[in-house]
């Protein structure tokens, strides 16, 4: 039997990307990655280094490419809802919600006072985990242990809140097309206002170990600088963007699910280097927590879902005596409904940035097109020259600092 | 419409208008414009120096198979941070041969959006400096995205018709 030859990219592919020098060997290449840890999940980067010092840094993504843009064009909207939680594994509710807007901004779709505010204290209570997860990985990442395993309680105490709500840790699909699955239980309020007392003091504990703390200055202070302008230029958004001191935060600047109704600062830092996007996060974690006890106070009360049946399914107790009510159910589960045939472009503020859907219909019961326009992608594409001159060991700090997710990255 | 966004369409329309047939579309509270792929260029230069769109949002294209001309259109969405409004252009592109100029001078990071889009769908732009395969394996064969390519899927076998499909059956290379 012969083995046919491995097919690989050579060096000679990625010419146009490198240095003379590399042709000459003066400078190294080096793999860094698909396995590393710091790297936050399967990136890949070809690293051309001058001694310790990155000079050309190539990514290579798509390990972790699954086509759900392409599986979602083949089912119902409600069905397809399912794959949305899988993009961005740290936000799953935001990006449940994201799909869900776009779907009710196609079809005109009208939602509850009570169900738009569950979704957003539910989404910030999301944000606060998937920062906890940034911080202790990147804390780890330039060698502060500790802080990985305090996050990492606080943030099973809000996926504990999921799983009340949703029956599931991270992949609820909690959030529907007109409103929410079911109402939060009883439990709910409490477990929150718990989380609530708790946190502010938690935060301060991170702070503590990290804001001040000389080696983590020297690591972060200066590295990765990212200045106003080309921040713009490359698209960049959420707190990467931010922490250059530009104020877009699309909560305030498109409001969306009611957020004009909330009080709550967008922090932002002139710095523009990893210490700067540190800063930001920690203080946007106290702005969430803001708007969840905001949210919790005035929690309207009401029916969860949109009372417009050629949308969202009726209740269990209604199949029993209607029988329009078991045909709307049937039709609903098996066909699903139509969307007209036209476009729309959704985006919220997740918490890497502007997670945008665009979604077509064709007049059927399935998208004709779903794109997602995921920060990740975007705020990666700025790593080769936000890494260029600096060591290998401060690529790393980078890599944490813009926050990247790889499921997010490939979809 | 947002009275900004009113009095740049406005400004966008009497500038491309004539000559190339600029159409406006609202719906949903967004505005879109449908304009030549040979115009994108100067298009998006003009929102950003004149009318300070600062950012690319996105980049994406949709399929309109078996429709052939056009069969596809690539659609830009544009973000003006300072100002707060967002703008949607498309460029209608023919089925063979699709090509049209990269906005990487005016965006720079078009770059992996139109690399997604050579990868996905098989648009071709002129003048990107690195247009490979990005989520794809490099070796990859077809584009995905493009409607005229399979879902892939296993399919079902009985009893009456279980040789057939036995016989075309995919299975791992010896």
């Amino acid at each position: 039997m012969t083995l046919e030859p491995v097919m690989e990219v050579t060096v000679n592919d990625l010419k146009h990307l490198l240095s003379d020098r590399a042709a000459e060997g003066d400078t190294m290449l080096l793999n860094m990655g698909p396995q590393h840890p710091s790297t936050h999940g399967v990136l890949r980067l070809l690293l051309e280094l001058d001694g310790e010092i990155v000079v050309n840094c190539i990514p290579d993504i798509g390990f972790l490419h699954t086509g759900i843009e392409k599986n979602m064009e083949a089912k119902t909207y409600i069905k397809a809802e399912v794959m949305t939680d899988r993009l961005d594994y740290l936000n799953t509710t935001g990006n449940n919600l994201v799909y869900v807007m776009a779907i009710e901004k196609l079809v005109g779709l009208d939602v509850p006072p009570r169900a738009e505010a569950i979704r957003v204290l539910i989404v910030e209570l999301q944000r606060i985990a998937s920062h906890l997860v940034w911080l202790g990985t990147h804390g780890l990442d330039l060698a502060a242990m500790s802080i990985f395993l305090y996050c990492f309680r606080e943030r099973e105490m809000i996926l504990d809140i999921l799983e009340m709500c949703g029956g599931q840790r991270m992949m609820t699909t909690y959030f529907r097309p007109g409103g929410l699955w079911r109402d939060t239980p009883v439990e709910f309020e409490a477990a929150v206002r718990e989380f609530i007392r708790i946190f502010p003091k938690r935060v301060d504990e991170y702070e503590a170990l990290l804001t001040r703390n000389p080696i983590f200055i020297d690591r972060t202070k200066g590295i990765g600088v990212i200045p106003k302008d080309k921040a713009l230029e490359w698209g960049l958004t959420g707190p990467t963007l931010r922490g250059s001191g530009i104020d877009y935060d699309i909560r305030r600047a498109f409001p969306y699910a009611g957020y004009q109704d909330y009080e709550f600062d967008v922090p932002t830092e002139e710095g523009g280097d990893v210490y700067a996007r540190y800063k930001v996060r920690m203080q946007e974690m106290r702005e969430s927590l803001r708007i969840v006890q905001q949210a919790l106070d005035n929690m309207p009360l009401g029916p969860v879902n949109s009372a417009n049946r050629k949308f969202v399914p009726p209740p269990r107790s209604e199949l029993g005596h209607s029988m329009e009510a078991v045909i709307h159910h049937f039709k609903l589960w098996t066909e699903g409904f139509e969307a007209p045939k036209a476009s729309v472009y959704m985006p919220v503020e997740s918490p890497r940035g502007e997670l945008g859907v665009f979604l077509e219909g064709d007049g059927g019961p399935r998208p004709y097109r779903v794109h997602f326009r995921t920060p990740s992608f975007t705020n990666l594409q700025a790593l080769p020259w936000l890494s260029e001159g600096h060591y290998v060991a401060d690529l790393v700090a980078i890599i944490g600092s813009i926050d990247i997710v790889l499921g997010d990255v490939d979809r | 419409m947002n009275k900004t966004l009113e009095k740049i369409a406005a400004d966008l329309k009497a500038e491309f208008g004539p000559e190339i047939g600029l159409i406006p579309t609202e719906a949903r509270g967004e505005v879109s414009f449908v304009l030549p792929a040979e115009r994108i260029v100067a298009f998006a230069a003009a929102l950003k120096k004149k009318h300070k769109f600062e950012m690319l949002a996105s980049q994406t294209a949709v399929d309109y198979w078996p429709q052939l001309a056009p069969r596809y259109h690539v659609v830009y969405q544009f973000t003006s941070v300072s100002r707060k409004i967002r703008l949607e252009a498309r460029v209608p592109l023919d089925g063979n041969d699709p090509e049209m100029p990269s906005l990487i001078p005016v965006y720079p990071n078009a770059n992996w959006f139109e690399r997604e889009l050579w990868d996905m769908f098989g648009l071709r732009f002129t003048g990107h400096p690195d247009l490979r395969r990005i989520l794809m394996p490099f070796d990859w064969e077809g584009h995905p995205l493009r409607k005229d390519y399979p879902l892939g899927y296993e399919e079902v076998q009985f009893t009456f018709n279980y040789e057939d499909i036995e016989v075309r059956k995919p299975r791992p290379k010896e």
